[in-house]
């Protein structure tokens, strides 16, 4: 076509642009590639390469966008389903829920932004995954962010969780996407590398599904939405390595968001879409333009030339190095079909958004970016991508671990305030990572759209598909102390825990996305970890049955004192057939039975317990029963679609004793009471009985403790009447082999609802070492 | 009832308010993009919540400036209803369709939860399906819901039973928790002299269906049906 002349010429050489530096060893070390990978570019080009080529082979080839010490490992998890529309290697996974409609859905970190720019960090973050979901073609429904912060004594983290909690809520809230559930967890092993994780759901009709494959020669190629800045240059790079002290002075690679113009390329990209008018869209998220443009030539198997002279800038003189690696926000590749551009320019129009040409899919087998009649940068056929170094690194157990895991929790006495165990009741309430979290969510709009039905605080949330009967429940789930214990239970524990959520609000499980946060994968006993958690993640996977249908890695989670605690987080997906399922947490109605599913047993290691009253992290972590959880999930969805449960909640940080308390006090404005006993269980350590994470476990509040019971038999699930739903009035009180448990409702609720308002009330400080502690 | 449903660029409530007057009220509802100049027969103007323009200057400022608002003007002046919601209402009152102003709210913090209301007066196109006094469960959402006005003002709307909402406990009384925003006087919504300009914070599309919350928005509906008539 004659808008790109240089498209079509053959190729000529490749020389390095005036100005640009040579390439040295220090220069090839500063872009964060070893000598064999360079030897390996050498080899590809047949030549070496030019500053630009450079670049562009550090943007792709850096952890973040290549996964080259994961794919391996990541391979092991199963990604199929009937159900399973699009697996991974796309923007978002995507699965059927019925009557044409789709999900597609996402979850990525933006851990190391948030680190040194903990409001940017995150607010880019949801905008990262609110473009991968509409860019398949879905509406954004949901977000979810799983967070990990250190302590919350220290006055640094304080700054961190408030920055990341304002800066998700007010990019989310702008834009208009519900924040409807997450986690926030406070462990000293995530000092000075917090975890941001985001997640995003969105609804779309299967035949709208939209892939990012760059398909037709002749097809012009465009950049739409926001002008490419200088801003965010090798911030996948930057992901892609440990924090340090230097990496304050980062801080400048970490991008700056604008919801409102999101807002505005959301509308117009689902415009584009439905349009007719494109054959491909994505994101130019990390490493922008040039992975972007890239992956959309590889999935296609087809050419590109890009033309950095004709993409729009924000200030003159930018070079195709920086145009190629910004990561400026808000910005969309699209491959157009040929002929439909200026319809692709009205719709932007509209929007008061730009788009230009700015290249065009090619039959040469090339990737090709040329600045006006220079060219700039060339590789030969989709390698640049294919090519990508794919590590196997050595993994180890580390010794530490392994001594800490062979602790016996028992061994460690009592505190003399245990002697109430109502103290330890409220110890754990008002730990942050237990106590309510309406802190954070009352900052984050739930309900735009009008869909939630339970909002941030349940089980799980759920969303009404509207115009139907069905609804989506949704949860991240993790825990990092059992990973660091034993990660391959830690892996298995984080799906189950997740799909005990979802079920518990009616749904049944249907898939996940992954966030794999971990340390730095070349020390054997993170990639240890990693192998053995993600191994642990796809049995839990296969046995439940929802596979992985994307997600994300995060290495390189560590601070000076060294990694984080593993932590794979799940986003699960549930479907919920009838609305007259849904179900919440709280118990309901005085004289109601109250019944466990599943059984109690002696599991104090890695708990809640021993890390807030003893100070210590050991022990072996519970027990995961594969075969178990399938059935109980099983049980829990046939008792509750035969509407006898009145009210489910898993039991999980805390044990059995902080989920009851969480049932009288879910309704802040209709608080219940409780009377149980629990004799049955005299024979095991007290504090094994109420505190002990033991998995697989639910309190139900039932009208119908028989039927509930009978229909648990049948699965094979343990079951037992262990109380009643009393008025508030009457307490909370839990008896066990003569001794009681016995506190005022309002004290419960005291210490949940005001442990995290309480501490942020003291100041917070950008500087580790400020004062206000 | 023809409900035309201004879309600003960054309005995010359109849509919510869209499926109240459609899926609740079974009532015509269309969008009408910001750049028209005519409002296509609409019998109700509502100017919906959302950021317009990101609300990156004052919340409201950029958009009264918006080519449809000649022609919400010319609705309001001829006694037609208009109902401004939250971005709406800060809107409106920039376009001097209401008296006063909204700032940050007291906490510095965005907010969204399920709020107590008491309805002030059924005197309006709004209310009249209401009960005065009435204590209803309507969410809030915003960031910048503070209204303040001059006393004056304060003392004319008083007087002129033109305070719509205001904030109160599950009991219709008030105390230090009552008032989510710190708004003078806890005016949560007001009317415009001629009764026919509702501005409020809180969000009544939001609570049209008790499944997601609340139903005790829909009176608000109703009653600009029964106004306006099918």
């Amino acid at each position: 076509m004659s808008e790109l002349p240089t498209a079509t010429r053959p190729a000529s050489v490749v020389l390095p642009r005036p100005g640009d530096p040579p390439i040295t060893a220090a220069l090839v070390a500063e872009h964060g590639l070893t000598e064999a990978e360079y030897d390996r570019l050498v080899a590809m080009l047949g030549r070496e390469p030019t500053f630009t080529e450079l670049g562009v082979v550090s943007a792709l080839w850096n952890e973040h966008c290549s996964y080259k010490h994961s794919r391996p490992v990541l391979r092991t998890l199963p990604v199929d389903a009937p159900w399973v529309l699009q697996g991974p290697g796309e923007n978002a996974g995507v699965i059927a829920v019925g009557d044409g409609l789709a999900v597609a859905f996402k979850i990525e970190s933006h851990n190391h932004p948030s680190a040194v720019e903990p409001y940017q960090g995150a607010a880019t973050g949801v905008g990262g995954i609110l473009r991968d979901v509409f860019t398949m073609g879905a509406r954004p429904i949901a977000l979810l962010d799983s967070l990990r912060f250190g302590d919350l004594d220290s006055p640094r983290v304080r700054y961190l969780f408030a920055g990341v909690v304002k800066g998700i809520g007010d990019y989310g809230n702008c834009v208009g996407i519900p924040t409807v559930a997450g986690e926030v967890v406070f462990d000293p092993a995530y000092e000075g590398n917090p975890l941001v994780n985001a997640m995003c759901v969105g609804l779309l009709r299967e035949e709208e599904l939209m892939r990012a494959v760059a398909q037709g020669v002749g097809n012009p190629i465009l950049a739409v939405g926001a002008r490419t800045g200088r801003d965010g240059i090798h911030g996948a790079s930057f992901a892609s390595e440990e924090l340090s002290e230097a990496s304050e002075a980062k801080r400048p690679r970490v991008q700056v968001g604008d919801p409102f113009t999101e807002k505005l390329l959301l509308e117009a990209s689902l415009e584009l879409i439905h349009s007719g008018h494109i054959v491909a869209i994505q994101d130019m998220g990390a490493a922008g333009l040039t992975s972007s443009s890239a992956e959309m030539a590889a999935r296609g198997d087809v050419g590109v030339v890009i033309d950095t002279a004709r993409v729009p800038v924000r200030e003159a003189g930018m070079t195709p190095y920086e145009i190629l690696l910004s990561e400026s926000q808000e910005r969309m590749l699209v491959v157009a079909k040929q002929g439909h551009e200026d319809a692709v320019r009205a719709i932007l129009e509209k929007w008061d958004l730009s788009a230009a040409v700015v290249g065009e899919v090619i039959a040469e087998p090339v990737y090709r970016i040329v600045e006006g009649d220079r060219l700039v940068a060339e590789f030969p056929g989709s390698r640049l991508v294919t090519d990508c170094p794919v590590y196997h690194p050595e993994a180890r157990e580390g010794e530490e671990v392994q001594r800490l895991r062979a602790v016996d929790p028992h061994a460690t006495a009592e505190r003399p305030e245990e002697g109430d165990p109502a103290w330890t009741v409220l110890t754990l309430l008002s730990s942050p990572t237990i106590a309510s979290k309406a802190w954070v969510y009352r900052q984050y709009d739930t309900m735009v759209r009008t869909n939630t039905v339970i909002g941030p605080g349940g089980d799980a949330a759920v969303v009404r598909l509207r115009g139907t009967d069905r609804a989506l429940a949704l949860k991240t789930d993790c825990n990092g102390r059992y990973c660091y214990l034993e990660p391959r239970v830690g892996g298995m524990q984080a799906v189950a825990e997740a799909a005990r959520n979802v079920a518990c609000t009616g749904a049944r499980p249907m898939a996940i996305t992954n966030n794999l946060n971990f340390g730095n994968p070349k020390k054997p006993e993170v990639f240890w970890q990693f192998r053995e958690a993600v191994g642990g993640m796809g049995d839990a996977c296969r046995a439940l049955r929802t596979p992985v249908t994307g997600g994300n890695v995060s290495f390189y989670n560590e601070n000076p004192r060294g990694a984080i605690h593993p932590t794979p987080v799940v986003g699960m997906v549930g479907l919920i057939e009838a609305l007259d399922h849904v179900t919440r947490s709280g118990f309901r109605t005085p004289g109601d039975a109250i019944v466990l599913l599943g059984e109690n047993t002696d599991e104090l290691g890695g708990s809640e317990y021993l890390a807030r009253v003893h100070g210590l992290v050991a022990g072996r972590p519970p027990r995961v029963d594969l075969d178990g959880e399938r059935r109980l999930v099983e049980a829990l969805l046939e008792a509750i679609r035969a509407g006898h449960v009145a009210s489910a909640h898993d039991v999980s940080d805390g044990g059995l004793a902080v989920a009851l308390a969480e049932c009288v006090m879910a309704d802040a404005e209709r608080p219940m009471g409780c009377d149980v006993e629990l004799d049955a269980w005299a024979s095991l350590p007290r504090r094994a009985l109420l505190f002990g994470e033991a998995q697989g476990r639910i309190v139900v509040s039932t009208g119908a403790p028989g039927d509930v019971i009978a229909v648990a038999a049948r699965h094979g699930v343990p079951a037992r009447e262990i109380g009643r739903v009393a008025h508030a009035s009457h307490g909370f009180v839990v008896r066990v082999a003569g001794a009681e448990v016995a506190v005022p409702v309002a004290r419960l609720a005291e210490a949940y609802h005001q442990a995290i308002p309480r501490a942020m009330e003291r100041p917070a400080a950008a500087s580790p070492g400020a004062a206000g502690g | 009832m023809r409900v035309g449903i201004v879309t600003f660029p960054g309005s995010n409530c359109d849509y919510d308010a869209y499926h109240a007057v459609v899926d609740q009220l079974g009532e015509r509802a269309f969008y009408v993009w910001h750049k028209e100049r005519d409002l296509q027969g609409a019998d109700v103007v509502v100017l919906p919540g959302g950021f317009s323009y990101g609300d990156y200057l004052r919340c409201g400022a950029i958009a009264r400036f918006s080519p449809v608002m000649d022609a919400v003007a010319a609705h309001a002046r001829a006694g037609a209803p208009v109902l401004a919601i939250c971005n709406g209402f800060q809107i409106a009152c920039e376009a001097g369709l209401l008296p006063g102003a909204l700032l940050r709210n007291a906490s510095l913090r965005y907010v969204c939860e399920q709020r107590h209301l008491r309805i002030e007066t059924t005197d309006s196109p709004f209310t009249s399906r209401y009960a005065a006094g009435q204590v209803v469960r309507i969410p809030i959402a915003h960031g910048e819901g503070r209204y303040v006005a001059d006393d004056d003002t304060l003392d004319r709307l008083e007087g002129e039973g033109l305070v719509a909402f205001r904030y109160v406990g599950a009991e219709g009384g008030s105390d230090e928790r009552s008032n989510p925003n710190g708004s003078l006087r806890d005016i949560a919504g007001i009317l415009n002299g001629g009764r026919n300009v509702l501005g409020m914070m809180p969000h009544p599309e939001r609570a049209v269906e008790p499944l997601v919350g609340s139903g005790d928005g829909l009176a608000l509906f109703e009653s600009l049906l029964a106004r306006v008539g099918a």
